[in-house]
């Protein structure tokens, strides 16, 4: 069945620069530094990008960053781990925005 | 994947794969071993009795006489069931100025293995462990219930011996294949997390860490093809050939014999085999060492050796 998101086309990302290759140049070149072992390792910038990909529902993202971490010597607790890091923020910015349910309720009840 | 891809993607990097000098002597004694793990790509284990005879021992021992090794490693299997491996050390360890053992770890903690940890220390014999991870999950994953527990239990007798221990000359090393169709972790970044999960959590040292692909043969073939990965995991392979990592590979300047006494170039050819020289030859036939420059039967395993910083 065609779907919108084929795993295929992951390895078609580089293809993005065909129309505007200065920009992809850059982005890439950027990315590729973000990675880099640097103050953090590149095993746990993988885990923030899995996190992050979570957050931002991107298929690709997950695919690219499940295979990273574990290439990384990442394991599936340390990354459930990552997820629930997600998952709390995600959450708790949901919930947070409970203190301006509560101060307009407040306001406006007797 | 068409067996001859290696060969082109050599061609096509305009390389050869031939031998340089030989300063490696492998002796894989068996196939039996006491776990079956997953990865394995000879697929060694319990129901495996191909082991070393007599005459094939003395002919290794003969052969390590007759020439002169940097190194000798053995290997299986399991060496430890091994009933001569004593006599194997003992007659080798003059020999060569490193031997090495392979261990499964989980094989020393067998009562009828109580001895041998004293007998390597003995002997000076340098242990290379295998250990895929620094967390039970994923080394059960790979070599199965209470591996991993047997195997703390053995570094803590080995550290015990001063073997891993700073200063006592006693070397172990940890070799960490993946726990899948994925390649490894950098060694510099997973030797950092290994020391600091293992003295951290389990009281455990070694000297250095070492990791390796999986190499698409045997028990590890018939899973990436069983559970769809084979075509995908080559394709990651092949993708991440570097051409840099040839001079160094171990096939260049190792022989490898088989527990029936056959020679190979490495123990991967040894488990596809693709035997040293194109033809079936004896150890106790071996008049020189194979001289530079002859070629190196390869396959499209050898893409595990020469993916990323590659299997020296």
């Amino acid at each position: 069945m065609e779907t919108y998101y084929d795993p295929a086309d992951l390895a078609a990302f580089g293809d993005i620069g065909k129309a505007a290759p200065g920009l992809a140049a850059k982005f890439f070149d950027y990315y590729g530094a973000v990675f880099a072992e640097g103050a953090l390792s590149e095993r746990e910038k993988a885990l923030i990008a899995l996190a992050v990909a979570h957050a931002v529902q991107c298929p690709y993202c997950i695919d690219a960053y499940t295979t990273a971490c574990l290439e990384k010597g990442s394991n599936l607790e340390e990354m459930t781990e990552a997820l629930h890091v997600t998952n709390a923020i995600r959450g708790g910015a949901s919930l947070v925005h409970g203190v301006q349910m509560r101060k307009i309720a407040e306001k406006m009840s007797l | 994947m068409d067996p001859s891809r290696f060969s082109d993607t050599l061609r096509r990097h305009g390389l050869e794969l031939t031998r340089g000098a030989t300063t490696t002597l492998q002796v894989n004694v068996g196939l039996a071993c006491d776990l079956a793990c997953r990865h394995c790509h000879l697929e060694a284990g319990p129901g495996r009795a191909e082991t070393m005879g007599h005459e094939t021992v003395e002919a290794v021992i003969a052969c390590a006489g007759r020439f002169s090794f940097a190194a000798i490693d053995i290997t299986g299997g399991a060496p430890e069931l091994l009933p001569r491996l004593p006599h194997l050390i003992g007659s080798l360890a003059p020999l060569t100025p490193k031997l090495i053992v392979r261990t499964n770890l989980a094989v020393l903690m067998r009562p009828a293995s109580a001895a041998l940890p004293e007998l390597y220390r003995e002997h000076g014999v340098a242990l290379t462990a295998s250990l895929p991870a620094a967390n039970a999950a994923q080394t059960t994953a790979q070599r199965g219930e209470g591996v991993w527990e047997t195997s703390i239990a053995a570094l803590r007798r080995l550290n015990g011996l001063g073997y891993g221990v700073a200063g006592s000359g006693l070397e172990l090393d940890l070799v960490a294949n993946p726990t899948g169709a994925f390649l490894p972790a950098p060694q510099g970044q997973m030797e950092k997390k290994f020391r600091q999960d293992l003295e951290r959590h389990h009281a455990v040292s070694f000297n250095h860490l070492y990791t390796f692909a999986n190499v698409p043969l045997g028990r590890f073939r018939a899973w990436l093809e069983r559970s769809g990965n084979l075509a995908a995991y080559m394709a990651r392979l092949e993708g991440s050939f570097n051409p840099c990592t040839l001079p160094g590979l171990m096939c260049r300047s190792l022989i490898s014999v088989n527990w029936d006494g056959s020679l190979f170039d490495c123990d991967f050819n040894l488990a596809a085999g693709l035997y040293h020289g194109g033809r079936r030859q004896h150890i106790a036939e071996l008049a020189e060492l194979p001289p530079a420059g002859t070629p190196i039967p390869v396959g499209d395993h050898c893409f595990a050796c020469a993916a990323g910083s590659g299997f020296t």
